[in-house]
């Protein structure tokens, strides 16, 4: 199952479906990042609105997606962590930790702009 | 064992996706609220996972229980793997030896109600977890 990126302007935005494998995550990892670099991307985000499992692999393939990004320059946030998925990653022990969230697209959009209205 | 048993076989990435599915479908008949079926999903989910990653191949049963007052879901993750030689190190929070997170076994733990492990070196591991209706 392929994930679609979407251009936005100077971000982009992944939004993932509920039933991703390991393969679709790396593919969407390798697109991410081949996409900040062929569009000069500032920001990323991804919508995990529709995931209803966050599991070990999945984390820490978000948590390479954003520090890979963030070498480039950009930034990555992740957005729509539903409250159930946050209850199983906290148990879990999974975090997230050094990657930026947000409730939703909206205000993951907002913390992008806000981010990088003091560089131009 | 009136619901019958779910057995999904477990031996690529895809299958992970599908025996978390079928879990979370389970749960869900079973009446659990929706955070507990994620919380059952997660669990098959590492515990299918953990599988792939030491044994190649195993498969996971669910089925419906049903205790003195109340009901529950149980999921066995069982493999002819390697097996575990130290138990007691594989469950301790941050170890891991297949190059993971280390969150594996003491995370799935955490998720649910009961947990029993059995793992005979050479001969496989059978991981049997059981989360009751609150």
């Amino acid at each position: 199952m392929e994930v679609p990126i979407l251009k936005q302007g100077e971000f982009l935005i992944a939004t993932f479906q509920a039933a991703l494998s390991d393969a679709d995550l790396e593919n969407l990892r390798r697109g991410l990042v081949h996409q900040v670099v062929k569009f000069r991307s500032r920001g990323v985000i991804v919508d995990v609105t529709a995931m209803d499992v966050m599991d070990s692999f999945a984390s820490r393939t978000l948590r390479e997606i954003a520090h890979m990004i963030r070498l480039r320059g950009a930034e990555t946030v992740i957005v729509g962590i539903q409250p159930e998925v946050a209850f199983a990653m906290v148990q879990l022990g999974l975090t997230l930790e050094g990657v930026a969230t947000a409730l939703d697209l909206e205000e993951g959009l907002a913390y992008l702009i806000e981010k990088f209205k003091n560089i131009d | 064992m009136s619901a019958g048993e779910i057995r999904v076989v477990i031996n690529s990435d895809q299958d992970i996706v599908f025996a978390r599915q079928r879990g979370r479908v389970l749960a869900t008949q079973l009446g659990f609220s929706a955070v507990d079926s994620t919380l059952i999903a997660t669990a098959i989910s590492e515990l299918a996972r953990n599988i792939l990653a030491y044994a190649q191949k195993g498969e996971i049963t669910l089925r419906a229980v049903q205790g003195s007052s109340r009901k529950g879901i149980l999921v066995v993750a069982s493999d002819d793997g390697p097996g575990i030689p130290d138990i007691r190190q594989a469950l301790r929070d941050g170890f891991s030896t297949s190059g993971g997170l280390g969150i594996g076994l003491p995370g799935v733990r955490r998720l649910m109600d009961e947990f029993e492990i059995k793992s005979r070196p050479g001969r496989g591991t059978t991981v049997t977890v059981k989360k009751w209706k609150q």
